[in-house]
Protein backbone atom coordinates (compact mmCIF):
# COMPACT_ATOMS: atom_id res chain seq x y z
CA UNK A 1 0.00 0.00 0.00
CA UNK A 2 2.87 2.35 0.80
CA UNK A 3 4.39 1.46 -2.56
CA UNK A 4 1.31 2.65 -4.32
CA UNK A 5 1.46 6.10 -2.79
CA UNK A 6 5.15 6.35 -3.68
CA UNK A 7 4.29 5.46 -7.23
CA UNK A 8 1.78 8.30 -7.41
CA UNK A 9 4.31 10.69 -5.95
CA UNK A 10 7.01 9.86 -8.47
CA UNK A 11 4.61 9.77 -11.37
CA UNK A 12 3.09 13.02 -10.29
CA UNK A 13 6.45 14.74 -10.44
CA UNK A 14 7.74 13.21 -13.65
CA UNK A 15 5.15 12.33 -16.20
CA UNK A 16 1.96 13.95 -15.07
CA UNK A 17 2.65 17.61 -15.53
CA UNK A 18 -0.62 17.75 -17.38
CA UNK A 19 -3.42 18.48 -14.88
CA UNK A 20 -5.95 16.55 -16.99
CA UNK A 21 -3.87 13.38 -16.75
CA UNK A 22 -3.37 13.99 -13.05
CA UNK A 23 -7.14 14.30 -12.62
CA UNK A 24 -7.72 11.00 -14.42
CA UNK A 25 -5.02 9.18 -12.48
CA UNK A 26 -5.98 10.57 -9.10
CA UNK A 27 -9.59 9.71 -9.80
CA UNK A 28 -8.62 6.06 -10.15
CA UNK A 29 -6.21 6.11 -7.21
CA UNK A 30 -8.42 7.83 -4.69
CA UNK A 31 -10.72 4.89 -3.84
CA UNK A 32 -7.70 2.67 -3.11
CA UNK A 33 -6.03 5.34 -0.99
CA UNK A 34 -9.22 6.01 0.92
CA UNK A 35 -9.86 2.32 1.50
CA UNK A 36 -6.33 1.61 2.65
CA UNK A 37 -6.42 4.62 4.97
CA UNK A 38 -9.70 3.47 6.51
CA UNK A 39 -8.43 -0.09 7.01
CA UNK A 40 -5.11 0.97 8.52
CA UNK A 41 -6.64 3.57 10.81
CA UNK A 42 -9.32 1.13 11.98
CA UNK A 43 -6.72 -1.54 12.70
CA UNK A 44 -4.38 0.99 14.29
CA UNK A 45 -7.08 2.49 16.49
CA UNK A 46 -8.24 -0.93 17.68
CA UNK A 47 -4.69 -2.05 18.43
CA UNK A 48 -3.69 1.16 20.17
CA UNK A 49 -6.86 1.84 22.14
CA UNK A 50 -7.90 -1.70 23.07
CA UNK A 51 -5.33 -4.38 22.28
CA UNK A 52 -2.14 -2.73 23.55
CA UNK A 53 -1.20 -2.78 27.23
CA UNK A 54 -1.30 0.35 29.41
CA UNK A 55 2.05 1.75 30.45
CA UNK A 56 3.30 0.69 33.89
CA UNK A 57 4.02 4.31 34.82
CA UNK A 58 1.67 6.40 32.72
CA UNK A 59 -1.30 4.06 32.78
CA UNK A 60 -4.00 4.57 30.19
CA UNK A 61 -2.83 8.08 29.27
CA UNK A 62 -0.04 6.52 27.23
CA UNK A 63 -2.67 5.87 24.56
CA UNK A 64 -2.51 9.57 23.66
CA UNK A 65 0.88 8.72 22.23
CA UNK A 66 -0.68 6.75 19.36
CA UNK A 67 -2.33 9.92 18.08
CA UNK A 68 0.26 12.40 19.26
CA UNK A 69 3.44 10.88 17.85
CA UNK A 70 2.12 10.17 14.32
CA UNK A 71 0.64 13.69 14.23
CA UNK A 72 4.02 15.17 15.11
CA UNK A 73 5.69 13.05 12.44
CA UNK A 74 3.17 14.09 9.84
CA UNK A 75 3.54 17.73 10.88
CA UNK A 76 7.20 17.57 9.90
CA UNK A 77 6.54 15.33 6.90
CA UNK A 78 4.00 17.87 5.67
CA UNK A 79 6.58 20.63 5.79
CA UNK A 80 9.03 18.43 3.88
CA UNK A 81 6.40 17.75 1.20
CA UNK A 82 5.60 21.46 1.03
CA UNK A 83 9.25 22.53 0.79
CA UNK A 84 10.10 19.76 -1.71
CA UNK A 85 7.15 20.66 -3.93
CA UNK A 86 8.09 24.33 -3.64
CA UNK A 87 11.63 23.58 -4.81
CA UNK A 88 10.28 21.62 -7.81
CA UNK A 89 7.82 24.42 -8.57
CA UNK A 90 10.53 27.08 -8.41
CA UNK A 91 13.19 25.19 -10.37
CA UNK A 92 11.18 23.25 -12.97
CA UNK A 93 8.09 25.50 -13.07
CA UNK A 94 6.06 22.34 -12.65
CA UNK A 95 2.41 23.39 -12.42
CA UNK A 96 1.34 20.51 -10.20
CA UNK A 97 4.17 21.04 -7.73
CA UNK A 98 2.80 24.50 -7.10
CA UNK A 99 -0.64 23.08 -6.41
CA UNK A 100 0.84 20.27 -4.32
CA UNK A 101 2.73 22.68 -2.07
CA UNK A 102 -0.34 24.84 -1.57
CA UNK A 103 -2.51 21.81 -0.83
CA UNK A 104 -0.05 20.27 1.63
CA UNK A 105 0.15 23.35 3.85
CA UNK A 106 -3.28 23.24 5.56
CA UNK A 107 -2.99 19.48 6.10
CA UNK A 108 0.43 19.89 7.69
CA UNK A 109 -0.86 22.77 9.79
CA UNK A 110 -3.78 20.63 10.96
CA UNK A 111 -1.45 17.82 12.03
CA UNK A 112 0.78 20.34 13.81
CA UNK A 113 -2.24 21.67 15.65
CA UNK A 114 -3.34 18.13 16.48
CA UNK A 115 0.14 17.32 17.82
CA UNK A 116 0.04 20.46 19.99
CA UNK A 117 -3.45 19.73 21.34
CA UNK A 118 -2.76 16.09 22.10
CA UNK A 119 0.59 17.07 23.60
CA UNK A 120 -1.18 19.54 25.82
CA UNK A 121 -3.78 16.97 26.85
CA UNK A 122 -0.98 14.51 27.59
CA UNK A 123 1.00 17.12 29.50
CA UNK A 124 -1.85 17.77 31.92
CA UNK A 125 -1.70 14.36 33.69
CA UNK A 126 2.05 13.89 33.12
CA UNK A 127 3.50 17.29 34.00
CA UNK A 128 0.52 18.74 35.86
CA UNK A 129 0.12 21.60 33.44
CA UNK A 130 -1.43 22.21 30.02
CA UNK A 131 1.59 23.89 28.57
CA UNK A 132 5.29 23.53 29.23
CA UNK A 133 7.90 25.63 27.40
CA UNK A 134 9.61 22.44 26.45
CA UNK A 135 11.89 22.49 23.41
CA UNK A 136 9.67 20.18 21.38
CA UNK A 137 6.44 21.97 22.17
CA UNK A 138 8.03 25.32 21.42
CA UNK A 139 9.44 24.23 18.07
CA UNK A 140 6.09 22.68 17.17
CA UNK A 141 4.38 25.97 17.96
CA UNK A 142 6.87 27.82 15.75
CA UNK A 143 6.28 25.26 13.00
CA UNK A 144 2.59 26.09 13.22
CA UNK A 145 3.47 29.79 12.83
CA UNK A 146 5.51 28.96 9.73
CA UNK A 147 2.57 27.06 8.24
CA UNK A 148 0.16 29.87 9.03
CA UNK A 149 2.50 32.47 7.53
CA UNK A 150 2.79 30.40 4.37
CA UNK A 151 -0.98 30.06 4.11
CA UNK A 152 -1.45 33.78 4.81
CA UNK A 153 0.89 34.65 1.95
CA UNK A 154 -1.13 32.44 -0.43
CA UNK A 155 -4.32 34.06 0.80
CA UNK A 156 -3.17 37.67 0.33
CA UNK A 157 -1.60 37.59 -3.13
CA UNK A 158 -4.46 37.32 -5.58
CA UNK A 159 -2.81 36.10 -8.74
CA UNK A 160 -2.03 32.36 -8.36
CA UNK A 161 1.25 32.26 -10.30
CA UNK A 162 2.71 35.20 -8.41
CA UNK A 163 1.44 33.88 -5.08
CA UNK A 164 2.92 30.47 -5.86
CA UNK A 165 6.39 31.88 -6.55
CA UNK A 166 6.43 34.04 -3.42
CA UNK A 167 5.09 31.21 -1.26
CA UNK A 168 7.68 28.81 -2.69
CA UNK A 169 10.48 31.23 -1.74
CA UNK A 170 9.04 31.47 1.76
CA UNK A 171 8.75 27.68 2.12
CA UNK A 172 12.36 27.18 1.02
CA UNK A 173 13.71 29.89 3.33
CA UNK A 174 11.65 28.24 6.07
CA UNK A 175 13.12 24.82 5.32
CA UNK A 176 16.63 26.25 5.76
CA UNK A 177 15.55 27.96 8.95
CA UNK A 178 13.61 25.11 10.56
CA UNK A 179 16.74 23.25 11.79
CA UNK A 180 18.33 26.52 12.99
CA UNK A 181 15.18 27.46 14.86
CA UNK A 182 14.86 23.97 16.31
CA UNK A 183 18.43 23.89 17.63
CA UNK A 184 18.21 27.41 18.99
CA UNK A 185 15.09 26.40 20.90
CA UNK A 186 16.81 23.27 22.23
CA UNK A 187 19.74 25.43 23.31
CA UNK A 188 17.43 27.95 24.95
CA UNK A 189 15.57 25.16 26.70
CA UNK A 190 18.71 23.54 28.15
CA UNK A 191 19.78 26.96 29.44
CA UNK A 192 16.52 27.48 31.24
CA UNK A 193 15.53 24.12 32.57
CA UNK A 194 17.61 21.05 33.11
CA UNK A 195 16.17 17.97 31.46
CA UNK A 196 14.01 17.00 34.38
CA UNK A 197 10.54 17.82 33.13
CA UNK A 198 10.59 16.08 29.84
CA UNK A 199 11.67 12.50 29.82
CA UNK A 200 11.20 10.15 26.92
CA UNK A 201 11.39 6.42 27.17
CA UNK A 202 13.74 6.38 24.22
CA UNK A 203 13.95 3.56 21.73
CA UNK A 204 13.35 1.01 24.49
CA UNK A 205 9.64 0.98 23.66
CA UNK A 206 8.00 -2.43 23.94
CA UNK A 207 6.99 -4.25 20.76
CA UNK A 208 3.39 -4.41 21.98
CA UNK A 209 3.33 -0.61 21.82
CA UNK A 210 5.62 -0.16 18.83
CA UNK A 211 3.43 -2.19 16.45
CA UNK A 212 0.25 -0.15 16.96
CA UNK A 213 2.32 3.03 16.75
CA UNK A 214 3.84 2.05 13.42
CA UNK A 215 0.46 1.01 12.01
CA UNK A 216 -1.00 4.33 13.14
CA UNK A 217 1.92 6.19 11.59
CA UNK A 218 1.40 4.38 8.30
CA UNK A 219 -2.33 5.04 8.45
CA UNK A 220 -1.73 8.74 9.14
CA UNK A 221 0.70 8.95 6.22
CA UNK A 222 -1.83 7.41 3.85
CA UNK A 223 -4.47 9.72 5.29
CA UNK A 224 -2.17 12.63 4.48
CA UNK A 225 -1.69 11.36 0.92
CA UNK A 226 -5.44 10.87 0.42
CA UNK A 227 -6.21 14.36 1.68
CA UNK A 228 -3.42 15.78 -0.46
CA UNK A 229 -4.92 14.16 -3.57
CA UNK A 230 -8.39 15.44 -2.72
CA UNK A 231 -7.12 18.94 -2.04
CA UNK A 232 -5.03 19.02 -5.21
CA UNK A 233 -8.05 17.95 -7.27
CA UNK A 234 -10.14 20.64 -5.62
CA UNK A 235 -7.46 23.24 -6.30
CA UNK A 236 -7.24 22.30 -9.98
CA UNK A 237 -11.02 22.56 -10.28
CA UNK A 238 -10.98 25.89 -8.43
CA UNK A 239 -8.44 27.27 -10.88
CA UNK A 240 -10.51 26.08 -13.83
CA UNK A 241 -13.53 27.83 -12.39
CA UNK A 242 -11.48 30.98 -11.87
CA UNK A 243 -10.26 30.95 -15.48
CA UNK A 244 -13.80 30.36 -16.77
CA UNK A 245 -15.16 33.21 -14.67
CA UNK A 246 -12.42 35.57 -15.79
CA UNK A 247 -13.08 34.60 -19.40
CA UNK A 248 -16.77 35.27 -18.96
CA UNK A 249 -16.31 38.73 -17.44
CA UNK A 250 -13.76 39.68 -20.07
CA UNK A 251 -15.62 38.17 -23.03
CA UNK B 1 29.52 47.29 -9.73
CA UNK B 2 30.87 48.27 -6.35
CA UNK B 3 30.20 51.86 -7.30
CA UNK B 4 26.58 51.11 -8.14
CA UNK B 5 26.25 49.34 -4.80
CA UNK B 6 27.75 52.32 -3.01
CA UNK B 7 25.52 54.83 -4.78
CA UNK B 8 22.41 52.83 -3.99
CA UNK B 9 23.47 52.48 -0.35
CA UNK B 10 24.08 56.22 0.00
CA UNK B 11 20.83 57.06 -1.78
CA UNK B 12 18.73 54.78 0.42
CA UNK B 13 20.41 55.96 3.59
CA UNK B 14 19.86 59.60 2.67
CA UNK B 15 16.24 58.95 1.79
CA UNK B 16 15.69 57.27 5.14
CA UNK B 17 17.39 59.97 7.20
CA UNK B 18 15.86 63.02 5.51
CA UNK B 19 12.36 64.35 5.97
CA UNK B 20 9.71 61.72 5.29
CA UNK B 21 12.08 58.80 5.77
CA UNK B 22 10.99 58.10 9.31
CA UNK B 23 14.30 56.64 10.50
CA UNK B 24 13.88 58.04 13.99
CA UNK B 25 10.50 56.41 14.43
CA UNK B 26 11.91 52.98 15.29
CA UNK B 27 14.00 54.43 18.12
CA UNK B 28 11.02 56.33 19.45
CA UNK B 29 8.91 53.17 19.32
CA UNK B 30 11.71 51.29 21.13
CA UNK B 31 11.62 53.95 23.87
CA UNK B 32 7.85 53.78 24.29
CA UNK B 33 7.78 49.97 24.47
CA UNK B 34 10.51 49.96 27.13
CA UNK B 35 8.69 52.73 29.01
CA UNK B 36 5.43 50.78 29.22
CA UNK B 37 7.10 47.61 30.52
CA UNK B 38 7.53 48.87 34.11
CA UNK B 39 4.02 50.32 33.93
CA UNK B 40 2.74 46.88 33.06
CA UNK B 41 4.69 44.71 35.50
CA UNK B 42 5.35 47.15 38.33
CA UNK B 43 8.37 49.22 39.41
CA UNK B 44 10.20 46.41 41.23
CA UNK B 45 13.86 47.17 40.40
CA UNK B 46 15.09 43.67 41.07
CA UNK B 47 12.52 42.12 38.75
CA UNK B 48 13.22 44.76 36.10
CA UNK B 49 16.97 44.06 36.25
CA UNK B 50 16.24 40.36 35.75
CA UNK B 51 14.11 40.80 32.67
CA UNK B 52 16.01 43.79 31.24
CA UNK B 53 18.13 41.95 28.59
CA UNK B 54 15.14 39.94 27.38
CA UNK B 55 12.79 42.92 27.30
CA UNK B 56 15.34 45.07 25.47
CA UNK B 57 15.76 42.36 22.84
CA UNK B 58 12.04 41.82 22.39
CA UNK B 59 11.42 45.56 22.08
CA UNK B 60 14.33 45.85 19.63
CA UNK B 61 12.81 43.07 17.51
CA UNK B 62 9.43 44.78 17.44
CA UNK B 63 11.00 48.13 16.53
CA UNK B 64 12.94 46.54 13.68
CA UNK B 65 9.74 44.86 12.40
CA UNK B 66 7.90 48.15 12.41
CA UNK B 67 10.16 49.67 9.76
CA UNK B 68 10.37 46.65 7.45
CA UNK B 69 7.47 47.49 5.17
CA UNK B 70 9.20 50.57 3.73
CA UNK B 71 12.30 48.59 2.74
CA UNK B 72 11.20 47.96 -0.84
CA UNK B 73 7.70 49.39 -0.97
CA UNK B 74 8.53 53.04 -1.71
CA UNK B 75 10.69 51.99 -4.65
CA UNK B 76 8.03 49.53 -5.79
CA UNK B 77 5.33 52.18 -5.79
CA UNK B 78 7.22 54.81 -7.78
CA UNK B 79 8.73 52.32 -10.22
CA UNK B 80 12.36 52.66 -9.14
CA UNK B 81 12.45 48.98 -8.35
CA UNK B 82 11.71 48.08 -11.97
CA UNK B 83 14.61 50.26 -13.06
CA UNK B 84 16.88 48.71 -10.45
CA UNK B 85 15.95 45.25 -11.76
CA UNK B 86 17.05 46.17 -15.27
CA UNK B 87 20.22 47.89 -14.06
CA UNK B 88 23.77 46.57 -13.98
CA UNK B 89 23.67 45.69 -10.30
CA UNK B 90 22.42 42.14 -9.64
CA UNK B 91 19.15 42.12 -7.75
CA UNK B 92 20.80 40.22 -4.90
CA UNK B 93 23.19 43.13 -4.37
CA UNK B 94 20.32 45.62 -4.64
CA UNK B 95 18.60 43.74 -1.82
CA UNK B 96 21.86 43.64 0.14
CA UNK B 97 22.38 47.39 -0.26
CA UNK B 98 18.84 48.10 0.88
CA UNK B 99 19.14 45.77 3.86
CA UNK B 100 22.47 47.34 4.81
CA UNK B 101 20.96 50.80 4.57
CA UNK B 102 18.07 49.59 6.73
CA UNK B 103 20.56 48.41 9.32
CA UNK B 104 22.47 51.71 9.25
CA UNK B 105 19.32 53.78 9.70
CA UNK B 106 17.34 51.47 12.01
CA UNK B 107 19.49 48.74 13.56
CA UNK B 108 22.44 50.93 14.52
CA UNK B 109 20.38 53.71 16.18
CA UNK B 110 18.50 51.04 18.13
CA UNK B 111 21.77 49.55 19.38
CA UNK B 112 22.97 53.01 20.41
CA UNK B 113 19.70 53.66 22.25
CA UNK B 114 19.63 50.28 24.00
CA UNK B 115 22.09 51.06 26.86
CA UNK B 116 20.21 54.26 27.70
CA UNK B 117 16.97 52.34 27.85
CA UNK B 118 18.80 49.72 29.91
CA UNK B 119 19.15 52.39 32.59
CA UNK B 120 15.36 52.68 32.72
CA UNK B 121 15.12 48.95 33.37
CA UNK B 122 17.89 48.95 36.00
CA UNK B 123 20.17 46.80 33.82
CA UNK B 124 23.28 45.75 35.73
CA UNK B 125 26.41 47.76 34.88
CA UNK B 126 28.35 44.63 33.97
CA UNK B 127 25.70 43.67 31.43
CA UNK B 128 25.99 46.80 29.26
CA UNK B 129 29.06 45.65 27.33
CA UNK B 130 27.79 42.17 26.43
CA UNK B 131 24.35 43.57 25.54
CA UNK B 132 25.71 46.15 23.11
CA UNK B 133 28.12 43.64 21.59
CA UNK B 134 25.36 41.06 21.10
CA UNK B 135 23.05 43.65 19.57
CA UNK B 136 25.77 44.89 17.23
CA UNK B 137 26.24 41.35 15.95
CA UNK B 138 22.55 40.43 15.96
CA UNK B 139 20.87 43.48 14.42
CA UNK B 140 22.31 42.98 10.89
CA UNK B 141 20.59 39.59 10.90
CA UNK B 142 17.30 41.34 11.69
CA UNK B 143 17.69 43.65 8.70
CA UNK B 144 18.79 40.94 6.27
CA UNK B 145 16.15 38.39 7.34
CA UNK B 146 13.58 41.15 7.42
CA UNK B 147 14.41 41.97 3.80
CA UNK B 148 12.96 38.55 2.87
CA UNK B 149 9.63 39.34 4.48
CA UNK B 150 9.59 42.84 2.99
CA UNK B 151 10.33 41.48 -0.48
CA UNK B 152 7.67 38.76 -0.22
CA UNK B 153 4.97 41.27 0.67
CA UNK B 154 6.12 44.14 -1.55
CA UNK B 155 3.11 44.00 -3.87
CA UNK B 156 0.55 43.68 -1.08
CA UNK B 157 -1.23 46.74 0.17
CA UNK B 158 -0.47 47.23 3.85
CA UNK B 159 1.88 44.27 3.69
CA UNK B 160 3.78 45.34 6.79
CA UNK B 161 1.67 43.27 9.14
CA UNK B 162 2.01 40.14 7.03
CA UNK B 163 5.75 40.76 6.69
CA UNK B 164 6.02 40.83 10.49
CA UNK B 165 4.09 37.58 10.80
CA UNK B 166 6.30 35.89 8.22
CA UNK B 167 9.55 37.15 9.69
CA UNK B 168 9.00 36.65 13.43
CA UNK B 169 9.72 32.87 13.32
CA UNK B 170 13.01 33.59 11.55
CA UNK B 171 13.92 36.09 14.26
CA UNK B 172 13.62 33.52 17.03
CA UNK B 173 17.23 32.21 16.85
CA UNK B 174 18.54 35.80 16.91
CA UNK B 175 16.42 36.52 19.97
CA UNK B 176 17.46 33.36 21.81
CA UNK B 177 21.19 33.66 21.17
CA UNK B 178 21.08 37.43 21.58
CA UNK B 179 19.47 37.29 25.00
CA UNK B 180 21.78 34.48 26.10
CA UNK B 181 24.86 36.41 24.92
CA UNK B 182 23.65 39.51 26.73
CA UNK B 183 23.54 37.57 29.97
CA UNK B 184 19.75 37.30 30.29
CA UNK B 185 17.59 34.31 30.98
CA UNK B 186 19.58 32.85 33.85
CA UNK B 187 22.66 32.05 31.79
CA UNK B 188 24.92 32.51 34.78
CA UNK B 189 23.92 28.98 35.80
CA UNK B 190 25.85 27.63 32.81
CA UNK B 191 29.47 28.82 32.69
CA UNK B 192 30.69 29.87 29.24
CA UNK B 193 27.20 29.94 27.76
CA UNK B 194 27.42 33.68 27.07
CA UNK B 195 30.49 33.30 24.86
CA UNK B 196 29.06 30.28 23.08
CA UNK B 197 25.81 31.99 22.30
CA UNK B 198 27.71 35.03 21.05
CA UNK B 199 29.48 32.77 18.55
CA UNK B 200 26.19 31.13 17.58
CA UNK B 201 24.63 34.57 17.17
CA UNK B 202 27.50 35.47 14.85
CA UNK B 203 26.85 32.27 12.87
CA UNK B 204 23.15 33.11 12.52
CA UNK B 205 24.04 36.64 11.41
CA UNK B 206 26.47 35.35 8.77
CA UNK B 207 23.92 32.85 7.43
CA UNK B 208 21.29 35.56 7.18
CA UNK B 209 23.79 37.84 5.41
CA UNK B 210 23.93 35.26 2.62
CA UNK B 211 20.40 33.91 2.75
CA UNK B 212 18.65 37.26 3.08
CA UNK B 213 19.71 38.97 -0.19
CA UNK B 214 19.36 35.78 -2.25
CA UNK B 215 15.88 34.97 -0.95
CA UNK B 216 14.78 38.61 -1.08
CA UNK B 217 15.89 38.87 -4.71
CA UNK B 218 13.99 35.67 -5.57
CA UNK B 219 10.92 37.04 -3.82
CA UNK B 220 11.19 40.36 -5.68
CA UNK B 221 11.42 38.53 -9.00
CA UNK B 222 8.34 36.51 -8.07
CA UNK B 223 6.42 39.66 -7.23
CA UNK B 224 7.50 41.83 -10.15
CA UNK B 225 7.09 39.45 -13.05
Amino acid sequence: MAGMSELTASQRFQAFANPARFMALSDRLLPFCTGATALLLAAGLYLSLFASPPDYQQGETVRIMYIHVPSAWLAMFGYMVMAGASAVALVFRHPLADIGAKSAAPIGAAFTFLALVTGSLWGRPMWGTWWVWDARLTSMLILLFLYLGYMALWATIEEPVRAGRAAAVLALVGSINVPIIHYSVVWWNTLHQPASVFRIDGPAIATSMLMPLLIMALGFTLFFMTLLLVRMRAEILRRRVRVLRLARTEG
Amino acid sequence: MMRAFQILLVRDTKLAIRVGGGAGMAVFFFLTVIAIVPLGIGPNLKLLANIAPGMLWVALLLSALLTLDRLFQADYEDGSLDLLMTGALPLELVAAAKALSHWLTTGLPLVVAAPLLGLLLNLETSAFGPLVLAMLIGTPALSFLGAIGAALTVSIRRGGLLASLLVIPFYIPVLIFGVAAAGGGGVSAVPGAGGQSLLLLGAVALVSLVLGPVAAAAALRANLR
